[in-house]
């Protein structure tokens, strides 16, 4: 390749890259969730955390049981029995329990459906979300949380987690900082059981926002395999081709 | 047709013969394939128009495919997108070639228009297929936006939003050409299925209708090259270009290896990471439309972000919207803004390389500043890249013709 277009074309990407590795700038430090997608205990226990402690208030409207139950390699009596709470059919989606008129009057807003939300906010938002509720006797569900403040949601996981209260200190400018937490209540789980519990259910809620994703990746080896030995092909063909060009 | 039919050999079936007969199949297969002459020493930036093509057939079978379990409705929409993605079978991977395949078709389409600017492709006697070129960049823009607002989510709603709301600007016609776009008085139903018609059946009308003039032009003038020279100055005895080879099979067969590349990053991104990181399929959009609550921070797709920067760089919505306009129009007017004597950068003076880096730069930074709210150090950086990138046209005529450039040779450079 010529010297100028070289330089042009390298020239080109480099400024691509350096602006978009710039871009990942975010406002609310998160801890990373380290979920692993094809930890399938993992996910089966979230699938569990999932229906007995968020699937009350809240939907996965687009997801469905014998979907959850091929992938996660449930079988349908385990399934019937210790999953699908309100729901008649294996094909049936996960649909809220509580009427979203009264959820709507209780909480001021309907819990939103949590079929896409590990897409829509990511995993590790959902991770600190769930482990950062602190008391807030100004709040009506006495709870604030760090990562969505004033959010509706009560913490409805305080019986494993206990309660913490915030601490808050002020920088030069009058800023007021979130430290850290400090234990009030304890809760049925230490600290490292709960975060495992809520790395469970975070795991869940990336599996049923993208159902697909393993076999995407499985089928994506070997679309690219296939590409290897077509690009080795068509090269021979090219350079036998192109030999009487002088 | 009698010298035509004279040399076409005895092997030739009597089926083609009776087809030629009726229908210049042969000579049209000549013309446009076996005997249309480009030069040998095209490089690698030579890739993109067939890429191109290849894309724009990736987006309209999957497209065709998408729309048969697609529901063009405010109140099904998006549930129609998760049903292909989840119970469809093998919809995922239509949705993610699609939605990949959008995305790809700007960066081909943007380096195969950067690659014109580097050797001078859109200069004399090739301004036409330059015009015709940016009529398909435009279809394309219209075509994109269009498609954003189908799978109907936050982004696509409230993108959609702030977009048709320019032209809300225009002085006396503005707000009633809103309501015209839209067909109501704010985006809703009637908005997408609108948009649907548009996405699957106007607009993809006018793109083959363009292409296939873009290539007849092409094809009329014939291809320029990295040199910038013209290959039909040089004919041997036999009336072909002494530096050209047949497009079959010699630019084919490296074409196909060219495309198996393509496809090798393509398929990447659709099965590794379809979402690209938030830049192919933005997150705020797998959240569906709500009227009622506004994104923290609406940014259209990467591919409009350039000259969404400049529109937010005007503090003034109408002059705002005119530079935005001016922005995407003036790389139509290169053929005669240009005014070296000579086509490609190799034979070209300092200024033109200096500009073209700093038009390059420029673009690039205000892609990346459009993704950003427009706040605070974004603003300034907005507005000075900016004036760099109305520099790069509007100084042209000046630089063009002071800059130094050199012996252009008579013959392209190759070394087989």
């Amino acid at each position: 390749m010529h010297k100028t277009t070289s330089i042009g074309s390298a020239l080109f990407f480099a400024v691509f890259l350096v602006t978009s590795g710039l871009n990942a700038a975010t406002e609310i430090e998160l801890q990373p969730a380290n979920n692993d997608p094809d930890d399938i205990q993992s996910l089966q226990r979230g699938a569990r955390n999932f229906m007995n402690y968020c699937s009350g208030c809240h939907s996965a409207k687009y997801v469905r049981f014998n979907t959850i139950g091929r992938d996660l390699e449930i079988s349908e009596k385990q399934m019937i029995e210790n999953l699908m709470f309100n729901a008649d059919k294996t094909f049936d989606t996960i649909q809220v329990t509580m009427p979203v008129e009264d959820s709507a009057r209780w909480f001021g807003t309907s819990p939103p459906d949590l079929s896409l939300i590990a897409r829509s906010r990511g995993v590790d938002y959902i991770y600190n979300f769930l482990k950062d509720f602190y008391l807030d006797p100004g709040s009506p569900t006495g709870v604030d949380n760090r990562v969505l403040a004033g959010t509706s949601m009560p913490h409805i996981l305080w019986e494993l987690q206990g309660y913490q209260n915030a601490i808050f200190s002020v920088d030069e400018d009058g800023v007021q900082h979130l430290d850290r937490f400090e234990a009030v209540t304890a809760g049925t789980m230490s600290s490292d059981q709960y975060d495992g519990f809520v790395r469970d259910t975070v795991n869940f809620l990336a599996y049923i926002s993208e159902p697909i994703r393993s076999t995407r990746r499985a089928l994506g080896v070997k679309v690219l395999m296939f590409l290897v030995f077509f690009l080795v092909l068509a090269t021979m063909l090219k350079k036998q081709i192109w030999k009487d060009v002088t | 047709m009698t010298g035509l039919e004279s040399e076409m050999g005895k092997d030739r079936s009597a089926f083609i013969k009776w087809v030629d007969d009726r229908f210049p199949w042969t000579e049209t297969m000549r013309y446009h394939v076996t005997e249309y002459y480009a030069s040998k020493n095209f490089n690698w930036w030579y890739i993109f128009g067939v890429l191109a093509m290849v894309i724009l057939v990736i987006q309209f079978v999957t497209g065709i495919f998408l729309t048969m379990n697609y529901k063009p409705s405010a109140a099904e929409a998006f549930a129609s997108i998760e049903y292909i993605m989840r119970d469809v079978e093998w919809g995922w991977l239509i949705r993610y070639m699609h939605s990949t395949g959008a995305s790809f078709l700007f960066i081909v389409v943007y380096l195969h228009m950067f690659r014109a600017m580097l050797y001078g492709s859109y200069k004399k006697p090739r301004e036409l297929i330059w015009i015709i070129g940016m009529l398909i960049f435009f279809v394309l823009f219209a075509e994109a936006f269009a498609g954003y607002l189908l799978p109907w989510g936050q982004m696509s709603y409230w993108g959609a939003q702030v977009i048709i709301s320019l032209f809300g600007a225009i002085p006396f016609v503005g707000e009633a050409l809103v309501e015209w776009i839209r067909g109501d008085y704010a985006i809703s139903d009637i908005t997408l299925n609108r948009f649907f018609a548009f996405h699957v059946a106007l607009l993809p009308l006018v793109f083959v209708g363009l292409i296939f003039l873009h290539i007849v032009a092409l094809h009329h003038v014939g291809s320029n090259n990295p040199d910038g020279v013209e290959i039909k100055e040089h004919k041997g005895a036999d009336g072909v270009p002494l530096d050209g080879i047949a497009f079959h099979p010699y630019h084919t067969s490296k074409d196909l290896v060219g495309i198996i590349v393509f496809l090798m990053i393509f398929s990447a991104v659709v099965f590794f990471a379809p979402d690209m990181g938030g830049y192919f399929l933005e997150h705020a959009n797998f959240e569906p439309a709500n009227t009622m609550a506004t994104p923290e921070h609406i940014a259209p797709a990467w591919y409009f972000t350039p000259f969404y920067a400049i529109l937010r760089a005007v503090p003034d919505k109408l002059w705002g919207t005119i530079l935005f306009g001016a922005s995407v129009l003036l790389p139509a007017f290169l053929p005669w803004l240009d005014r070296s004597r000579v086509k490609s950068i190799r034979y070209r003076g300092w200024m033109y390389k200096l500009a073209l880096t700093i038009f390059v730069v420029s673009i690039v930074v205000l892609g990346w500043l459009g993704l950003q709210p427009a706040e605070g150090i974004y603003v300034p950086l907005a507005r000075i890249f900016s004036i760099f990138y109305f520099s790069f046209f509007i100084l042209m005529p000046y630089y063009t013709t002071i800059d130094k450039t050199k012996p252009v040779p008579d013959r392209v450079v190759y070394n087989a």
